[in-house]
C-alpha cells in the first residue's frame, strides 16, 4: 500500500498554525514595547528555529551520504536544503518587515541578519552545484561536501558578525513572555515543523525515485557518424 | 609530508616557469587598487580609512583567478591520474597544493601592500608584525578552502562563476577579519583589538585546514 503520511503531517502543521496566528493576532495580549508589531513573532520566530532544524537535518543527511553513498541519504540532502533555502528567505523577508517599524530601517549588519543572508547564498550554491553535475555518485560526494562545509560555517560567520556589530534584541524566555503568548508561540513552532516536515519527506520521495530513475537508466548510446549525403547527380 | 613538499615544490616550479601569469595575476591586483580608488574619488580621507578593505577586496578577487588554475593544471594532460597511480595522498596532495596557494597569496599580498599605501596614502600606526601576520593568517584562510572548492569545480562547467559563489560567502569571517585587523594597525589600536581578530583567524584556519585535508580524499576519488 502506497503511504502517504506526510501529507496528513503538513496538513496538520497547516492548521495548528492557522490556529497559532489567530491566537497571536486577535487573543494574545501586544507586546509590551512593540504593540502590534510584535505579533509578527509568531511566524518569525518558528520559521527560523525550523530553518535552522532544517539546515541541521541537511547536514547529517550530507555526512550520512558521504559516509555510506547510498542515495536516500543523498535525496535527504536535496530535499532538506531546498525545505530550508524556503524557510531562509522566508525569515529574510520577515526579518525585513518587522526591521522597519521597530529599528526604522529594512535592513541593518546585525549578526543574525548578515547570517541568514550569507546562509542563503551559501546552501543555494549547493542547489546550484547538484544541478552542474550529471554523473549521480560525483554530485552526491561533492554536493554533501559543499552542505557539510556551508553548515560548519554558520556559527563561524555568526560570531564574526556578532563581534562586528551587533544590535538584534537578546532572547526571549518563557519566564519573561506573558503565558498567553507562549501558547500560541509553541503551537506555531510545532506547526511550523509538521508542515516542513511533509514538505521535505514529499519531497524526498520524489527526489528518491528520480534518482532511482537516473541510476538505473543506461547509458546513452554513442553517437553515430553524421550522415554522408551525396551529391544528387 | 614527503609528498606535501614535493607538490609544493612542482607547483611553485611551474608558476615559476609560467612567471607572465604570476605578472598577470599582481597587474589585476593593482587594476582593481586603482580602480577602487577611482570609485572613491580623491577623498584623501576617505582613501585612508578603508585602505586595509581595498587591499583585502584586491586579494580576495585576484584569489579566484590563482585558484581557478590551481587545479585545472592537474586535469589538462591527465596530470591528476598520473598523480593517483605513483600514488600521491590526497592528503599531501591538498596541503602541497594549499601550501603554494597560501604563498602566492602572500606574493600577491607583499605586492599590494605598498601599492596600498602609495595610492590611498595610508601610514602603518602599529608595528608592521601586526600586519604581516594578518596577511598571513588571511592568506590562509582563502587558500584552504579555495583550493578544495577550485579542486570540487575544476570539472564542472561554469567554474568560473561557481568559484566566486561558492568561495565568497564561505570567506566572509575571513574578510572581516583581515579587514579589521589590517586597518587597526594603518589607523592605530588603542583597544587593543587586533590580536581578537587573528584569534579569529586562526581560528578559522584550524577548522578549515583540517576539515577540508579530511575531505579532500572524497573530492578526489570523485
Amino acid at each position: 500500500m502506497k503511504s502517504n503520511w506526510e501529507i496528513g503531517v503538513g496538513i496538520l502543521g497547516l492548521v495548528m498554525l492557522i490556529w497559532a496566528h489567530y491566537t497571536g493576532l486577535f487573543v494574545a495580549p501586544p507586546e509590551a514595547m512593540m504593540g502590534d508589531v510584535g505579533r509578527i513573532l509568531y511566524a518569525h520566530v518558528p520559521t527560523a528555529w525550523i530553518g535552522l532544524l532544517t539546515y541541521l537535518v541537511s547536514f547529517i543527511a550530507a555526512v550520512g551520504a558521504i559516509w555510506t553513498g547510498k542515495w536516500a541519504w543523498d535525496a535527504m540532502v536535496e530535499a532538506s536544503v531546498e525545505v530550508g533555502l524556503l524557510l531562509n528567505v522566508l525569515l529574510l523577508i520577515q526579518g525585513s518587515l518587522w526591521a522597519k517599524p521597530t529599528w526604522g530601517v529594512y535592513w541593518t549588519w546585525d549578526p543574525r541578519l548578515t547570517t541568514c543572508a550569507i546562509m542563503v547564498v551559501a546552501f543555494g550554491v549547493v542547489l546550484t552545484l547538484r544541478r552542474q553535475i550529471e554523473d549521480p555518485m560525483r554530485r552526491l560526494t561533492l554536493s554533501s561536501i559543499a552542505t557539510i562545509i556551508a553548515f560548519v560555517n554558520v556559527p563561524i560567520v555568526y560570531l564574526s558578525v556578532k563581534w562586528w556589530r551587533t544590535l538584534h534584541q537578546p532572547y526571549s524566555s518563557p519566564d519573561t513572555v506573558d503565558g498567553t503568548m507562549v501558547t500560541p508561540l509553541r503551537v506555531a513552532a510545532f506547526g511550523m515543523l509538521f508542515l516542513a516536515t511533509g514538505f521535505v519527506v514529499r519531497r524526498w520521495r520524489q527526489v528518491s525515485k528520480k534518482l532511482a530513475i537516473e541510476v538505473q537508466a543506461p547509458d546513452l548510446p554513442e553517437a553515430s557518424p553524421p550522415l554522408q549525403v551525396e551529391d544528387a547527380e | 609530508m614527503k609528498a606535501t613538499l614535493r607538490i609544493l615544490q612542482k607547483d611553485l616550479l611551474i608558476e615559476w616557469r609560467a612567471r607572465s601569469r604570476t605578472v598577470a595575476l599582481l597587474s589585476f591586483a593593482y587594476t582593481i587598487l586603482l580602480l577602487f580608488a577611482f570609485a572613491i574619488g580623491p577623498d584623501a580621507a576617505a582613501l585612508r580609512q578603508h585602505a586595509g578593505a581595498y587591499l583585502w577586496l584586491g586579494l580576495l578577487l585576484s584569489s579566484t583567478l590563482l585558484l581557478d588554475r590551481t587545479m585545472r593544471i592537474e586535469f589538462e594532460a591527465g596530470a591528476m591520474s598520473k598523480l593517483m597511480l605513483v600514488p600521491v595522498p590526497a592528503t599531501g596532495l591538498f596541503y602541497g597544493k594549499a601550501l603554494a596557494n597560501l604563498f602566492q597569496l602572500c606574493v600577491v599580498g607583499a605586492f599590494s601592500i605598498p601599492l596600498v599605501f602609495v595610492v590611498c596614502d595610508a601610514e602603518l600606526v602599529e608595528s608592521i608584525g601586526w600586519l604581516l601576520a594578518t596577511l598571513f593568517l588571511g592568506a590562509a584562510g582563502l587558500a584552504a578552502p579555495g583550493t578544495l572548492y577550485s579542486a570540487m569545480i575544476a570539472r564542472l562547467s561554469g567554474k568560473q562563476l561557481l568559484l566566486p559563489l561558492m568561495l565568497f560567502p564561505l570567506v566572509v569571517p575571513v574578510m572581516v577579519a583581515a579587514v579589521k585587523a589590517t586597518s587597526l594597525a594603518m589607523l592605530g589600536d588603542p583597544m587593543n583589538q587586533i590580536e581578537s581578530w587573528l584569534t579569529l583567524l586562526v581560528c578559522f584556519n584550524l577548522v578549515y585546514w583540517s576539515l577540508c585535508g579530511v575531505l579532500f580524499g572524497r573530492v578526489v576519488e570523485a
